[in-house]
């Protein structure tokens, strides 16, 4: 905080923040969240909230006998301490990690902590995201390289931001946030405590949402002093406890969501409902591009329980008393949708144009050190090249889009599950041309997400803002699977070619070349130690929506690198463990993940006949992964998975019983994605349509023991949400070739089992 | 189709519809009788996401018409706890193992397991595989697998205890 010596965290101090923006050019708006400003310069000199930000939340959320702290939290004078997240948790964990962050800075009761979803309003805007994801203004250097081009445009269109994403809830708002404000708080407790009881404050100790002052045996508890303390100045620098002091952070404490998963009680948005609401199913244009040319609406009208047929732009709505009949209606149209000149793409028409575009020699970005082409020219044994290719994916969300809206009074509300409440606003307003404050969205837990619920992506935001318009009752658009596979925003189909030259055993030169929408230089790192590399991006996009994707574009860089450095292993004719060890640095943190994870997997043991074992290495989010995976080939020529051993670093783990299913999980849907899910494209549109034709990993084909193994530091945090995923997909490929001598460098595993 | 009344029972108790009888189970307990626990997944009965007991057999519920479950008695998530509001000894593991992430498919996970365990006893491995065709995006597989073998007083493999916190 070189610029403001004296931090407050509940101060409106805002001209000290355009300084540094200026000074880095970057624009002043990204610094503008809500009503407050997010200060660069130091890691913890984050304005939570301002005066009105502040008087908002407290009506929001503070009721008689509360005290609002910062917005983000209050402490009811029953000792309760209630969290207001700005992240949704979509089943990563996330609420239950802010929870133990803040209460463990706090020395508050855990039993009487609760964490809720914030308030979909600028008010609780959530600064420490935004302030993660500038990076070097705030000293997580390198931060901001580490994220999806994706995530950062959301960023950059919207100022008001109430993101999930980026494996960076816990990381970010968690650290700079949850556990500051914990701190802070704390330390205003024990101040008015002090004061009350007429003895230094160095003399008290906080414990159990209570300060004691041990000498005279007096306490006051949390809830006797919130009244004094909130009218408390907050220091925005307070001293954070050590690892161990840490009570909460870092250990398995149970996850308070489970219970209402279990018994059917959890409210998801699908399963929301208000009197008098009707359903509603859509279908839009089967070629994305496409536009609705005209319908005929009787034989929908026909149907029972069917009450009105609506036109979009490029899609047709059927809305019923209940799901089945507005489906059975929308079963009974024929509409007509036009191409959008879309008509001629497909999976082969895309892979031709990638290559034509790459062999063109033209690249968007290039990135790299040293003289790649020198070194490609000089080589003795040449240089050895190898194509991959992967297809579009699907989310998946087991969990259908549903939102529900009611217009009324010129007001449109909106009840659902989105992985930013605020940009749901702002992208619903737009939609039926309102102002953002007519716009209310209550966020609700959501059947899973992985990147699909990202305002910029959900169009269904549109149609049910279009279609509340429309009718006098308030209205469920449920997408069925079908409409959910085949309108997907996907992880994109995208080709590399990758060459390299080995001189004395090691790696000489390396070059990627690939082809896809986006530059993903900036977050996909390279980890590999190669005098001369190059990365050349080129920038190529189809009909269909990209984007992110769990990973992000980790998923297909990992598949990429992670192959080709097998493949380079075996052409040198080492171990491939031995040989990516020796291209990472000694005494780096790359390097201890890679051989811990080889000890855990008992690397170089033998294994049975026709049983391979792949390595993989990679890092995504801030967090270093290695998987060893171990497989086979069924008697139908599709893949067997084993055993999975992962090693993480990811600094440290703030709940290790969820870091583990998070990884776990990451695992899981890359080797299903490896295994059996595509995408594809015939005369423009999605082939695929339900879980027969797209296949994800079932139980049976999952491995039985996933070994997780997490090593501790003090390292900067990363993500856990994403990383788990990346390294998995290319150490099958590799178990797989270790098993038959075949390798795969085309996903999915299945078609060219098949093929 | 007509709207036609249907009597079955749900969870013990009777219930009457009044429904079209080709509407699939799923959307009659959803929409009619507010048991929002059984999820819609794909309508297709591949995901298994509706699953439910039919006369204590495991069916997935968007493919049944509710005019065949006419005098049959339906058990859905809503009714595995016993009368006093102690969950079913799947239930309890689920948590215990902390299986659940998003939870969406859990409902339908821990009906098909109810039924696997109610057949077998002691499920192996095996059958394990064969009987969890549910699909479940998040990956909790192992520890669905986990949660199944601890129910059964199986030996589960080692994960982190949980040391803090009631659930």
């Amino acid at each position: 905080m070189a610029d403001n010596p004296n931090p407050n965290l509940d101060d409106t101090q805002a001209a000290p923040a355009e300084a540094p923006a200026k000074r880095k050019g970057i624009k002043r708006r990204l610094f503008l969240v809500g009503s407050a400003l997010v200060v660069g310069g130091g890691a913890f000199g984050v304005y939570w909230s301002d005066s009105s930000a502040r008087a908002r939340a407290r009506e929001l959320t503070t009721g008689e006998g509360e005290h609002n702290f910062l917005s983000w939290m209050k402490i009811a004078e029953d000792d309760t301490v209630t969290l207001y997240s700005p992240h949704i948790d979509f089943g990563q964990g996330t609420h239950t990690a802010l929870g133990q962050m803040l209460a463990d800075e706090l020395d508050a009761d855990w039993d009487k902590v609760t964490v809720e979803q914030a308030p979909s309003d600028v008010a609780f805007s959530n600064t420490a995201l935004v302030q993660g994801f500038l990076g070097d203004m705030t000293g997580y250097p390198g931060v901001i390289n580490a994220l999806p081009a994706a995530v950062m445009g959301i960023l950059a269109r919207q100022q008001k931001v109430q993101i999930t994403g980026g494996s960076s809830a816990v990381r970010f708002t968690g650290q700079s946030g949850m556990r500051v404000i914990g701190a802070a708080v704390r330390a205003a407790l024990i101040a008015e405590a002090a004061d009350r009881l007429g003895v230094p404050a160095g003399e008290l100790t906080t414990a159990d949402s209570k300060v004691t002052h041990a000498a005279s045996g007096r306490s006051l508890r949390y809830g006797e002093l919130a009244a004094g303390a909130a009218q408390r100045s907050l220091s925005g620098d307070p001293v954070l406890k050590q690892r161990s002091e840490w009570k909460l952070i870092n250990k398995p404490v149970i996850r308070r969501d489970i219970p209402a998963k279990v018994d059917g009680s959890a409210v998801y948005g699908i399963d929301f409902t208000l009197p008098e609401m009707r359903v509603a199913t859509i279908a839009a244009a089967p070629v994305r591009g496409g536009k609705l040319e005209s319908v005929e609406e009787a034989p929908a009208l026909a149907v029972a329980g069917v009450e009105k047929v609506v036109k979009l732009d490029d899609a047709v709505i059927v809305v019923a008393k209940g799901y089945w009949q507005a489906l059975k209606g929308l079963n009974a149209l024929s509409p007509k949708f036009t191409d959008g000149g879309n008509g001629a793409m497909s999976t082969a028409s895309i892979y031709a144009a990638q290559d034509k575009l790459r062999e063109g020699g033209k690249p968007d970005n290039e990135a790299g050190a040293g003289d790649v082409d020198a070194a490609f020219k000089a080589a003795a044994d040449g240089v050895i090249s190898a194509d991959y290719r992967v297809p579009f994916l699907h989310h998946a969300m087991m969990e259908p889009f549903a939102l529900t809206a009611r217009f009324k009074d010129g007001t449109l509300e909106m009840w659902g599950g989105l992985q930013d409440p605020i940009g749901a606003r702002d992208r619903a307003a737009k939609a039926a041309g309102l102002d953002m404050e007519k716009v209310v969205f209550h966020p609700m837990i959501m059947g899973g997400g992985f990147g699909r619920r990202f305002p910029p992506m959900t169009e269904i935001i549109d149609q049910v803002a279009l279609l509340a318009k429309e009718v006098p009752y308030p209205v469920k658009l449920i997408w069925s699977r079908e409409e959910e596979v085949r309108h997907g925003t996907y992880r994109p189909q995208s080709s590399g070619r990758l060459s390299a030259t080995l001189a004395n055993g090691r790696i000489a030169a390396w070059r990627s070349d690939y082809v896809q929408g986006d530059n993903a230089e900036g977050e996909v790192g390279f980890i590999y130690d190669v005098p001369a590399t190059s990365r050349r991006h080129f920038a190529y996009r189809s009909n269909q929506n990209d984007g992110p994707w769990r990973s992000v574009n980790s998923t297909q860089h990992g598949f990429y690198n992670e192959s080709f450095i097998d493949e380079l292993a075996h052409a040198a004719g080492e171990d491939p463990f031995e040989f990516r060890r020796k291209h990472l640095p000694e005494g780096s943190r790359h390097r201890k993940v890679l051989e811990t994870v080889a000890q855990r997997a008992g690397w170089g043991t033998p294994l049975p006949e026709g049983v391979g074992r792949g390595i993989a290495i990679v890092e995504s989010f801030g967090t270093i992964v290695a998987e060893v995976i171990e497989a086979t080939v069924k008697d139908d020529g599709s893949p067997k998975v084993l055993k999975a051993y992962a090693v993480v670093d990811c600094g440290t783990t703030v709940n290790p019983l969820n870091a583990e299913a998070q990884i776990m999980g990451g695992i899981i849907m890359g080797l299903s994605s490896a295994i059996g899910e595509a995408i594809t494209l015939d005369k423009g549109a999605v082939v695929e349509s339900n879980f027969t034709d797209y296949h994800l990993l079932k139980l049976a084909d999952a491995p039985p023991l996933i070994d997780v193994h997490f090593i501790e530091s003090d390292a900067t945090m990363g993500g856990i949400g994403e990383p788990g995923l990346p390294p998995a997909s290319p150490a099958l490929a590799n178990a797989l070739f270790a098993a038959t001598g075949k390798r795969i460098r085309t996903l999915p595993l299945l078609q060219q089992a098949k093929a | 189709m007509q709207f036609v009344a249907i009597d079955f029972s749900v969870n013990g108790k009777p219930v009457s519809v009044k429904a079209e009888a080709d509407t699939p189970l799923l959307w009659v307990l959803r929409e009619d009788l507010a048991l929002t626990g059984t999820k819609f997944g794909c309508g297709i009965a591949a995901c298994g996401a509706c699953s439910v007991h039919v006369d204590g057999q495991l069916t997935r519920s968007c493919s049944v018409p509710v005019g065949e479950i006419a005098g049959k008695a339906v058990t859905t998530i809503e009714g595995l706890k016993d009368a006093e509001g102690t969950l079913h000894a799947v239930q309890q593991a689920w948590i215990d193992v902390q299986v659940p992430q998003c939870g969406y498919c859990q409902s339908g996970q821990i009906m098909a397991a109810v039924a696997l365990i109610a057949r077998t006893g002691t499920p192996s491995d095996a059958q394990i595989d064969e009987a969890m065709t549910n699909i479940c995006r998040c990956g909790t597989y192992p520890r669905i697998r986990t949660a199944i073998l601890a129910a059964t007083g199986q030996a589960a493999r080692a994960t982190a205890e949980p040391v803090q916190g009631e659930a």
